[in-house]
This record gives C-alpha cells, structure tokens and sequence, in this order.
C-alpha cells in the first residue's frame, strides 16, 4: 500500500497531446471530423484516407488491413505534433485490441490450403503494426500489445503513465486499433510530458471520453 | 520501487513436466526435439519438440483446448506449495502467446462463435476462472519477446504498488499455421537446429508452457530477484533484426543501467539463439556491442525448440536454475562459431559460482526485449 501512496505522491502530470479516431469511415483528428468516405468497404476506406491526406509511402500497399490502420491513425495523429524533437529512443508505443491478427490469421489460413503465402503469414502478429510505425517514423522506445475484449482506458493509462513517470520513455503513442472482417475501429492518443495548446490531461476518463465520443455517435 | 522476486515456477514441456525435471534432464543432455511424421501439422517430415498423444491424452479438462490445457497445467504446478493466494484483488494473472488458439482456425467451422473462441481473451477468462483469480487478466501477445514482456509488464504492475503477485504464464502449440508459416519463410531447419553454429540452417520448433509467480512480499527476500529488463524497436524491418544490433544492445544498457550494474557483472547469457542465419549474426553484435562478448552465452533451442510464446518463460526458467545451481548448460546443436563477433558460446557443463543471469529475445516486428536476474 505505501508504495501507491509514493506513487499517488509523485505522480505528475501527463497529457494527451493529440488524439485521432478512425470508425465508421471517418476520421476524427482532436474529435473534428477531417475526413469521411462512407459506403465502401474497409479496403477501399483505407486506400481513401491515404490518398486524402497525399501521403506517400510505398510500403504502405503491403500492409494488411489491421497495420494500414494503425500505421494511417498515426499519420494523422503526429501531423504537426513535433515528434521529431524527442530522440528514437524516446518515443514508444503501447498498443491493444480484442481481436489480436485475427484478421489476417484468416486471411493466411486460406493460402495454407493453395501455398502458403509468407507475406501473409508476416502479418499474423498483432505487433507487426507496431513495427511498421516504428519503421516509418524511426521510433525505437519501448513497445507493448496487448488484448483486451473491450479498450481498457484504466490499464492503459497506469501502465503508460509509469513507462513517462519513470523516464522509459518521453512520449507514448497509445490506445486501439481493431479489425476483423468489416468491423474495424482506431482511437489513438499521443501522450506526453508537456503541456500543449489543446492538450487535455492523460487520465482513464479522458480516454474513455474520447474512445467513446458521443460527437461520433451523432454523426 | 520495491523489489520483485520469484515465489515459484513451472516447466510443463514435452522434456518434463516440472522445473527440476526439466532441469535434470537438460543437464543430461536431453532434447525434445525429435523427427515427426504428422500430416495434421505438414506434409512433410519435419524436426519438432512436441507433445506425445499420451501426454495430450492425460490432461483431464477436456472441454478447454490444448493451448489453455498447457497453460492450466503449468499454472498449477507452479501454484502447488507456492502458497500464493489466486483469489486476492492484489493478484493477477498475465497470459504470453502469440498464435493462442489459432489451430481452431484449421478444423472449426468459420462462423461467429469461433472469433470468440479463438479470442486470446477467452483464453485467459478460462485460465482466471479455473484458478479462481477475480481481477481480469492481461493477455500479451508480442511475436517472440511475448514471455520477456509478460515478466517486465508483471513486474512493472507489482512495482506501482497495484498488485502484489503475478503469475505469468506463456504457452503456444505447434500446428500447421504456425509450421506452414515458419516454412513459407524457408525458416525451418531439415536438422535440430544449431545456434550460433557455422553449419546453422533455421529454426527448429517446439510446444510448452511456463509459469512464473512474482511477488513484491518481502518474506521472499531470499528468493531470485529481477533486477530489470528493457524493450527496444529496430525500426529496421518487419521480419528480418537489424544489421547493426545497435537496438538489442542499448536495451541490454537500460537493463544494467536501471540495475546498477555493470558489464562484468554479468555471469550468463541466456540468449534467443534461433539459429536462423540472421538473428544469431545480430545477437552476437548486440552482446559484443554491449561489451559482453567474453559472458558465457548459450542458447536453449537445441533442447526445446523454439517455443514462441513460452520461450521468454521456459528459457528464464532455466537460467534461473543454472544460477542457483552454478552450472552453465551447454549450447546443443553448437559446433563451431559462425557469427562475426567472437561471443562465448557455451559448449560443454561446466560449473561456476554465478550470481546474475541476462535473458534476451528478439521478434517479428522488429521488437528486443531483455530481463535481468539475480540471486
């Protein structure tokens, strides 16, 4: 118990930075709509948002479903966040979801029966979105994923919020990307130790306001 | 931060079925690897340390899958005596795997009820319920270094004071997903594989699980500590490590770094040692980079195979024992040096006071993970 009393003691003050939702085929960037393409499946919605925000990125194009949409939340996500003033090491990602590459695992199991495909087998790993993020934006910090049946906003603000108290890390990419089949969801939050303009504190309940925001469910 | 220690664990693996059987029959030399004609798994011989039909046969809860009757079976053969309450809100259960029950895939009917089925989350409800554990548990799935982070992430939980006790436990199966997988890759050895070895081919697989129970209770200061552990990214590639190791070794800093250690400090290397061309060839940089290229090294898949989601938990498990007991176990299927750094890769049963251990992995995704223990 003493050590939750330190802990409470010296707890500082994180905060969520920037914040970015993919669901329903619409991107929200800090809960604004920035970008919405409904009526096609979720390939095409992908394809869609990449071209929408002129990125350019060949390996994107390889990627499965699952790390096009954890690796595009993050485009949106870091666009004018500054990250590149932290050092590689310093930036780090922890990540969840309910269904792990359950998506792809699928997807693998159908080439097994013709010839089994290693660019599919590759993707069978939840984490290998991880990798594809840290690839694209140099980032080499601690990483984490795990799996949850529902976003767990409480497990994830403790365990993030230790790896910045600790100084493991100065930044954290955190939240869920979740696909399977044509259900699929993204809410990603970019923490760090600094107090921005429009930066609100890194708690439980800010992420499960925003994981779960009633601006979405209007539209 | 308070001090973690090691209450009790469990090897439930096609060479034994507790942690000093294990431990026994390593030091004998024994391997689990062995030739399989299974054409459930593949169409072709392959080389594997996998469970009989027998073993499979005397697991009693049969309405659970394989994968959760592993992870059940280690559990409480690491429970037993351990005197560890599971019922506790301050206990918590944290699951390794990475493909879990993704065999169902391959004989199940792909309809709804199956997703969840093949859920890690169901699994590990499963595992809570059995025991009797009343906080939900946490599931990792991290391609290879799972079973490091499974530790790291128990230890950091214990560490904010919100749990006092983790069992941790990893397990995976080997089945055609993942064999077929490994295969598409050109990955697999057609021998046992041989680690760090010139002649090494690729990577033999295996099946087991492990179990770790951690606890923040002072009344186990005698016990095994972790000292500390690190995760790194290479950033580099999704499959292949990375050419320089740079990454691997700066977590191996971090780790001694948050311990107050040293590079001479260390008395064992327990490395991933796959015996794939590549991830030896970057092992073997990271350790030389880390300037621990004269610690004992050995590498534990020429006895279990790789054995993914376990293999962080089996091959801890293990190092543990080889510190406690001053006995450095050899490198099997390891001949004559074949990576570019002249790392000391253990080759013979040797015996020598050790006191610190350094358990290090590497995984899809470009991720490291390394854990430090200590008498």
């Amino acid at each position: 118990m003493i050590y939750n009393q330190i802990f409470k003691y010296l707890h500082i003050n994180n905060y969520i930075t920037s914040n970015v939702t993919i669901s329903k085929n619409v991107v929200y960037h800090n809960e604004r709509p920035v970008f919405e393409n409904s009526g096609v499946e979720l390939p095409a919605f992908l394809l869609s948002v990449y071209q929408h925000f002129e990125l350019a990125y060949s390996k994107f194009h390889k990627m499965d479903s699952l790390s096009k949409l954890g690796w595009l939340a993050t485009e949106v996500l870091l666009k004018d966040a500054g990250i590149k003033q932290y050092q590689p090491q310093q930036v780090g990602l922890v990540l969840s979801n309910a269904n792990a590459s359950l998506d792809s695992d699928q997807k693998y199991m159908q080439s097994v029966a013709d010839i089994p495909s290693p660019a599919l087998f590759v993707y069978t790993l939840p984490n290998i979105m991880i990798g594809e993020i840290c690839i694209r934006n140099n980032f080499k910090g601690e990483d984490a994923f795990f799996i949850f049946e529902k976003f767990d906003a409480a497990f994830i603000e403790q365990y993030v919020a230790q790896l910045l108290d600790t100084n493991v890390l100065e930044a954290c990419i955190c939240g869920w990307v979740d696909v399977l089949n044509d259900d699929y969801k993204s809410v990603l939050f970019l923490v760090e130790k600094a107090e921005k303009a429009g930066a609100i504190p890194f708690s439980a309940k800010n992420l499960d306001t925003i994981f779960d925001n009633l601006i979405i469910d209007k539209i | 931060m308070p001090a973690v220690y090691i209450v009790a664990d469990n090897i439930y693996s096609p060479i034994g079925t507790t942690t000093s059987q294990n431990f026994e029959r390593i030091k004998q030399g024994i391997s689990g690897i062995q030739k399989h004609s299974n054409k459930t798994i593949s169409d072709t011989d392959f080389q594997a340390s996998l469970f009989n039909y027998k073993e499979n046969e005397e697991f009693n809860t049969l309405s659970n899958s394989k994968f959760e009757r592993l992870l059940i079976a280690s559990v409480e053969a690491a429970l037993k005596d351990a005197g560890v309450d599971v019922t506790s809100e301050k206990t918590i259960l944290i699951v390794s795997t990475t493909k879990g029950n993704v065999s169902l895939l391959e004989t199940n009917p792909n309809d709804a009820g199956l997703k969840n089925r093949v859920a890690l989350h169901t699994s590990a409800k499963i595992v809570a319920r059995h025991f009797g554990f009343v906080n939900q548990p946490l599931v990792v799935s991290n391609a290879c270094i799972s079973g490091i982070m499974a530790i790291l992430t128990g230890v950091r939980l214990l560490q904010s004071g919100r749990y006092e006790t983790a069992v941790v436990v990893g397990a995976d199966e080997i089945s055609k997903f993942v064999l077929s997988g490994f295969q598409s890759f050109n990955a697999i050895s057609e021998e046992p594989c041989k680690p760090f070895d010139q002649n090494r081919t690729g990577i033999t697989l295996g099946e087991g699980a492990a179990t770790i129970v951690l606890s923040t209770d002072v009344k186990y200061a005698d016990r095994i500590k972790v000292l500390g552990g690190a995760v790194s990214n290479d950033a580099n590639h999704i499959s292949a490590p990375s050419r320089t190791g740079e990454e691997l070794s700066e977590a191996i800093d971090r780790t001694l770094s948050m311990a107050g250690l040293k590079p001479e400090d260390i008395d064992l290397i327990s490395a991933h040692g796959t015996a794939t061309s590549y991830n030896d060839e970057m092992e073997a940089k990271a350790i030389a980079l880390a300037g621990l290229e004269t610690v004992p090294t050995n590498s534990l898949k020429g006895y279990y195979g790789h054995t993914l989601g376990a293999a962080g938990l089996i091959e801890s498990i293990i190092s543990i024992q080889s510190i406690k007991q001053n006995i450095i176990l050899p490198t099997l299927g390891f001949e004559t040096l074949g990576v570019s750094n002249p790392i000391n890769i253990c080759t013979t049963l040797t015996t020598k006071r050790m006191k610190t251990c350094l358990k290090t992995a590497s995984g899809f995704g470009g991720c490291n993970a390394v854990v430090l223990f200590s008498k």
